[in-house]
């Protein structure tokens, strides 16, 4: 079902651009040459037809074919935002599990408090604040994500990092207090006592029951955050003057450059699709509750 | 048949308010003793008044330049240094509270009543009418908040108006599905079947009768909601689709300085991220509290 219902938002997002824009342009010359004067429906079937085989328009403001501007951009998004997971989701698991190993004694509070204060902060306001203490005062990184070019993969991941924080921050609080609360209850439960009490070392309870279980609700927030990621993308790539496409959809709407805009907001909705879908798979073959459970 | 005309004596768990002041009083009492809501209310009572008298109590006009003493850094006469135009930081960040604090609440209220409004309909009536408008609700949460305002802004230009209504619009499906839950609780209790007995038409049900006994988890999303207006309007003034110059708005104040950033003029932007940060902190500790106090 939630892979449906990603398979509907782009479209509903394609609409939705179209729907308004096309009145909007008052010029009808240049309608006419761009062909936003035919019919929505005509114009949403053919933009959809050539979509999906490969082309996705001609630039308004570039004069040029959109896609190679997508896939460039969407290559360094995925740069950032995969460094940001990588970092995240190990430290963010650690962090919850620390804390509920602990739970209620002062590292607990340290994590839980300074993993919500982070999380709700706007990531342009730590942004900023990473900048200013990382950037200006220690000048230990890079203040802007553009690396001289032809730079090597280590150097790449170099200028990454200070922009991959701000990211970093929000999920991590999201993760950790995921990991906590799911690390509590698996540890609460009757199995992890019946582990204890048949004499299982302490070590082996944690890692083949506790974890395992604790962590499924973790991983389908992972899954879910990615939609927010798309979103602080946005936010990220516009304070660190990152070519990728959460700049490249801010650019095309500034400059109202709808093919480019409509073919950004496409990408991020199939992108938003196949992590729905791998999340779900990645869950099934964790739990196999539910693995076994269709199979019946 | 007793029931049937005495619908106020029926007990519910979430106390009507014809049960008088005790439950409330409660929440009250177990608020005025919680840490986390009073720090929070505090930083939110000082940006309150801020927003309010500010211009009365700052040392300088906010949007008075003096480009003599531009980028002065901070010191006896000008606090927080001054700006790119020479206006003083720190009279900026006081009066800067004030169209954050008119914009954020405005959209909450909003959300608030159109999420409540659309979970009544679909909690009571369930059935098709949930299914469809649930999925529609779902699609719609799927999308980040930041692109659905660009595109709006895109299409309707930019004012206050335009980030209420598309911040409000974007809430309001979660704190839909938040009543939804509520109201799918309440609507098997004894009380609605004794207003249905009673002939009494859909809308009396769900807003005289459901409605009172659903305000308790309506406050507590509106808490949370405030905090997350507060983040997107930030953003999206950072943007450039929010609140607009010259006001100094400090999500405006840090995209118009931190270009300098790199220059070492760090007071142009630190205050005012800070005091986002500790609105944003502020609301998030309030929701908190409130949360706690309704939930014990």
């Amino acid at each position: 079902m939630v892979f449906l219902g990603g398979q509907v938002l782009p479209g509903n997002v394609g609409r939705a651009i179209l729907g308004p824009f096309a009145d909007q342009r008052a010029v009808d010359a240049l309608n006419h040459s761009l062909g936003v004067d035919r019919p929505l429906l005509v114009q949403y079937g053919s933009w959809i037809w050539n979509f999906l085989h490969g082309d996705m328009g001609t630039s308004y403001v570039f004069r040029a074919p959109v896609a190679p501007f997508v896939v460039d951009a969407l290559g360094n998004s995925m740069k950032l935002a995969l460094i940001a997971f990588v970092l995240v989701v190990p430290i963010g698991i650690l962090g919850g599990v620390v804390a509920a190993l602990n739970l209620n004694r002062p590292l607990d509070r340290i994590i839980s408090l300074g993993g919500l204060s982070v999380t709700v902060l706007p990531e342009f306001v730590t942004g900023i604040i990473l900048i200013l203490i990382f950037g200006v005062w220690l000048r230990w990184l890079p203040i802007a994500a553009a690396w001289p070019k032809g730079a090597g993969f280590f150097t790449q991941i170099y200028y990454l990092i200070l922009p991959s924080l701000p990211l970093f921050l929000v999920l991590f609080g999201y993760i950790a207090r995921m990991a906590r609360s799911g690390m509590i209850e698996a540890l609460d439960s009757d199995y992890t006592r019946t582990a204890v009490l048949k004499g299982l070392p302490w070590r082996t309870v944690i890692w083949r029951h506790v974890l395992r279980n604790a962590l499924l609700p973790t991983i389908t927030v992972i899954a879910t955050q990615t939609g927010y990621l798309i979103g602080g993308l946005v936010v990220i790539e516009t304070l660190f003057r990152y070519q990728g496409i959460g700049s490249l959809i801010f650019t095309a709407a500034r400059g109202k450059d709808f093919p480019m805009l409509e073919a950004g907001i496409l990408t991020i909705g199939i992108v938003y699709a196949v992590a729905t879908l791998v999340a779900d798979f990645l869950y099934s073959v964790l739990n196999p509750r539910i693995r076994l459970g269709a199979e019946q | 048949m007793s029931a049937t005309d005495t619908p106020v004596g029926m007990p519910a768990p979430s106390a009507p308010d014809t049960a008088g002041r005790s439950p409330w009083g409660e929440v009250l009492h177990s608020l005025a003793r919680s840490g986390t809501f009073l720090t929070g209310l505090f930083i939110l009572l000082f940006w309150v008044v801020c927003a309010l008298f500010g211009q009365h109590f700052v040392p300088y006009d906010p949007l008075a330049s003096d480009i003599i003493n531009a980028l002065t850094p901070p010191a006896a006469d000008h606090w927080f240094g001054t700006d790119q135009l020479g206006r003083d930081v720190f009279s900026r960040v006081i009066v800067g509270s004030r169209d954050i604090l008119t914009v954020a609440p405005l959209a909450t209220i909003l959300a608030t009543i159109a999420g409540t409004a659309l979970g009544l309909v679909i909690g009571y009536f369930r059935g098709i009418v949930d299914d469809v408008i649930s999925r529609v609700l779902e699609a719609f949460m799927a999308i980040p908040v930041v692109i659905i305002a660009l595109l709006a802004i895109v299409a309707l230009g930019t004012s206050k108006v335009t980030v209420i209504v598309v911040i409000g619009l974007s809430f309001a499906p979660i704190i839909a599905r938040t009543v939804r839950s509520a109201v799918l609780a309440e609507r098997e209790l004894d009380y609605v079947a004794a207003a249905k007995l009673r002939h009494e038409g859909a809308l009396h049900t769900m807003f005289v009768e459901i409605l009172p006994n659903v305000i308790p988890p309506i406050l507590v999303e509106t808490t949370v909601r405030l905090g997350y207006a507060i983040f997107a309007v930030a953003t999206l003034s950072f943007m450039g689709f929010g609140i607009q110059p010259p006001s100094p708005d400090w999500g405006l104040s840090i995209s118009s300085n931190y270009g300098m950033i790199g220059g070492g003029f760090w007071w142009t932007v630190l205050f005012d991220a800070l005091a986002i940060a500790s609105l944003v902190i502020g609301v998030n500790l309030v929701a908190d509290g409130v949360h706690g106090a309704f939930n014990d």
